[in-house]
């Protein structure tokens, strides 16, 4: 029995959490797990903060993750890792995108954007890995291959390196975004 | 079979697809939608966006009575609308089957309320079944369509959130082919005058009886007999919560037909088990009928009814456990609402009508519901699909009737939505002379569903072209007077704040229209690609007016004001309210 393994991605509607997730979901597959994904579609996608959830093994029942126990939380916007740290596993993984979203409450003064949060989620949690995929993808030739920057990092941490993701990124994404992808890709593994 | 990753929805429609379904028709509603979306892809189907979820009950009822098997699809609330139809095609019955998808939204993603539509089932007395993953709703969808034929009468299928919008591992099965059943008249079945419908109350209540002697013969209803000292009575995706937190550890009897329920399978299951637990989200529906039947049982005194349930609360209900073994941090996230996206052209008129103070504003479903938010803040009240503008056309009578003059009474609706049951509100303001300000937000698409096709966009669900039909002319032959229309462009403010002074003075009853794409469309977004606003640092006088459109590209940090050139459409409207020109716009 292999036990089951849970992945929490959190950021915030339009960010492409549900592209990461898909690519992660067909490589699984392919590799003979058990395989759910939940997602969240409508109001919250309107720049609410929204999650996708993956949980694969043997046999898998609850597509939704309990508080604890996810192996590992990637977060899109830095401060979304912070509001879902309750459902990170005891020694699990948080993969940080180095990346500040300002909700319209901070963009109107009446709340504050937390400050120095790669420290704060540092000092917190041990396995804390954070990477500023904007800017990676960016140097790489489109920022919005930012998603797929994380992802790597995400599969690293998870060592499932041996599945054929290059493969599984050309079954998914559009043609032109092929090599792009693989770049980013292999750019986020490396980390 | 290989085996392949759907999500509920697509497999619903896979299941449809498998079963010979020749007829769809239905209305977007999160987390119905992606099922028409995907079934209309198939080869050799029909489907369609209908204008309202009566509409497209009702024409699927009409295949259904012309021998085809039919499928309409919708939200928790959208059967409200088609209730009508419900309840007395639950006593025409059918020719070609019929299944009804009612998605329920435990929790409220994206809804207004969170009715448990499981009632539906024993109020109209037709047939429910519940999937609770992917697989189930493909096999369900198969039985359905057989079990509606056989008899005879509409299945009303019944999913939620979890199970329409997770995925997980499925295999396929062969398409069936079905050919479309003769029509007969036979005016006994299909008119339902008092003298038909008395003959046939009695036979629905026979159907009934014979639905339920199959409940309790049917595999979809099943029991797993492990550990007897505790028993699980369970349905839909709450059955996954429950294998999760007690796997082996408990006994099941997993209900899929959830009306008319398994009785005897319930009587026998219950006797077997020490300690019985009824899991179910939201409402005591399988709770209140076992403990009608004499059986003791625990449920709601430990489950909760509000919010969506998960296998936390269940845990912490069944087992006592509070898994402890994790992160705690006082670090504040700031709370992210949705809001408006960057470049949404309903943002040009809420901007204008929010400096108005003497307004009460009525608002409707659709992305326009977040005119709400802050710093906009123009909503006063928000009902259901198309309620604007008669709810307004109430205020103001409340108004009027109280000597109240001191405010004007505006309503907000989009466009599919005016179509779905808004123009019926304007019908009522024009008949009986009510003065409101109505105004309807034309972006050329369901928007908050992700962007389906409607009557206005000139396109159908299955990509043919299709007559828009022009708003305008639709207002104007219910009889709004030409010169109380005003149709604008909502990226120009100066237009929009001339017509929102025009509708505000006026005693008469008045329709703005404001003409602007979806910002999101994907034809938009690549014409609008490289339009960018830009903040001139040495003209800025950090007055933060602009923070007022309530924009997210616009972030005031470290006392200086930048536009985020990744989220920005160059829409203008931030650069218009500026009073010191610091905004200008870049790029082509």
């Amino acid at each position: 029995m292999r036990e089951n393994k849970s992945v929490l991605f959190v950021g915030v509607g339009g960010q492409g959490t549900i592209l990461a997730s898909k690519i992660l979901t067909e490589g699984l597959l392919k590799s003979g797990y058990d395989v759910k994904m939940s997602e969240v579609h409508g109001m919250a996608q309107r720049g609410g903060s929204v999650t996708t959830q993956v949980r694969f093994g043997d046999k898998v029942y609850s597509p939704l993750i309990e508080k604890g126990k996810a192996d590992v939380i990637v977060s899109f916007e830095k401060s979304e890792a912070a509001r879902f740290l309750p459902y990170l596993k005891k020694d699990g993984y948080i993969v940080v995108n180095d990346y500040e979203i300002y909700p319209i409450p901070v963009l109107i003064g009446k709340e504050k954007y937390p400050q120095n949060l790669n420290e704060k989620l540092a000092e917190i949690v041990h396995n804390t890995v954070i990477i500023n995929a904007a800017e990676i993808a960016e140097n790489l030739g489109n920022v919005k291959a930012q998603n797929v920057v994380l992802l790597g990092a995400l599969i690293k941490v998870l060592k499932l390196e041996n599945i054929n993701w290059e493969v599984v990124i050309s079954d998914i994404v559009p043609p032109k975004a092929i090599e792009i992808n693989k770049k980013a890709f292999k750019a986020g593994i490396e980390i | 079979m290989k085996k392949i990753i759907m999500s509920g929805n697509e497999a619903i429609a896979r299941g449809a697809y498998e079963a010979g379904c020749h007829i769809a028709s239905g209305y977007p509603g999160t987390p119905s939608t992606e099922i028409l979306e995907n079934f209309a892809k198939y080869e050799g189907v029909y489907a369609e966006w209908a204008p309202n979820e009566k509409v497209g009950f009702e024409v699927a009822a009409g295949a259904s009575i012309g021998g085809a098997r039919t499928l309409t699809t919708m939200k928790h609330v959208g059967l409200n609308v088609a209730a009508d139809p419900l309840f007395t095609i639950a006593y025409e019955g059918v020719n070609g089957g019929f299944v009804v998808v009612t998605a329920d939204d435990p929790g409220m993603h994206s809804s207004q309320n969170e009715q448990d539509n499981r009632y539906y089932a024993p109020h109209a007395k037709v047939a429910m079944l519940e999937p609770s993953d992917s697989q189930e709703c493909l096999d369900y969808m198969k039985a359905a369509y057989e079990i509606s034929e056989k008899f005879d009468t509409l299945v009303l299928f019944r999913v939620t959130t979890r199970v329409c919008h997770s995925k997980s591992v499925i295999e396929l099965g062969e398409k069936k082919s079905v050919t479309v059943r003769p029509y007969e008249k036979n005016i006994k079945k299909y008119i339902m005058i008092p003298a038909h419908s008395r003959a046939k109350h009695y036979e629905v209540e026979e159907r009934l009886e014979a639905l339920r002697q199959f409940s309790n013969n049917t595999p979809l209803n099943r029991v797993e007999i492990s550990n007897k000292k505790i028993g699980i009575i369970t349905s839909g995706i709450s059955y996954q919560y429950a294998k999760e937190v007690l796997g082996d550890n408990a006994s099941y009897l997993k209900i899929g037909m959830s009306y008319p329920l398994p009785d005897e399978m319930i009587r026998e299951f219950a006797a077997k088990v020490e300690k019985l637990y009824i899991i179910e989200e939201n409402d005591p529906y399988l709770e209140t009928a076992i403990k009608a039947m004499g059986i003791e049982c625990i449920g709601k005194e430990i489950i909760p009814i509000c919010d969506e349930l998960n296998p936390d609360i269940l845990r912490k209900a069944i087992l006592g456990e509070v898994n402890t073994l994790t992160y705690t941090t006082d670090i504040q996230a700031p709370s992210r609402p949705p809001v408006l996206c960057p470049g949404c052209p309903h943002r040009g008129i809420f901007y204008e009508v929010s400096k108005y103070k003497d307004i009460i504003s009525s608002g409707d479903i659709g992305c326009y519901t977040l005119g709400m938010v802050e710093p906009l803040s123009v909503t006063d009240t928000v009902i259901c699909m198309g309620a604007s503008i008669s709810a307004a056309t109430g205020i103001e009578r409340a108004n009027m009737v109280s000597d109240r003059h001191d405010k004007k009474v505006f309503s907000f609706i989009g466009d599919s939505t005016f179509f779905h049951s808004g123009v019926t509100g304007l019908i009522n303001a024009v008949y009986n002379h009510t003065p409101i300000a109505i105004c309807i937000l034309d972006n050329r698409i369901t928007g908050m569903t992700g962007h389906q096709e409607n009557p206005g966009t000139g396109k159908t669900l299955q990509n043919a072209p299709a007559p828009m039909i022009d708003i305008e002319q639709l207002v104007l032959s219910c009889g709004i007077k030409v010169e109380n229309i005003r149709v604008v462009d909502p990226y120009k403010l100066d237009e929009t704040k001339k017509a929102v002074k025009d509708a505000h003075d006026s005693t008469e009853p008045f329709v703005i229209i404001t003409k602007q794409p979806c910002a999101l469309i994907k034809d938009v977004l690549k014409a609008r690609a490289g339009l960018k606003c830009a903040v001139d640092e040495q003209k800025c006088k950090k007055c933060k007016a602009c923070l007022k459109v309530g924009c997210p590209a616009i972030k005031f940090q470290n006392g200086v004001i930048t536009i985020d050139v990744n989220q920005c459409n160059g829409c203008g409207i931030c650069m218009q309210v500026c009073p010191f020109k610091a905004i200008e716009k870049v790029g082509e």
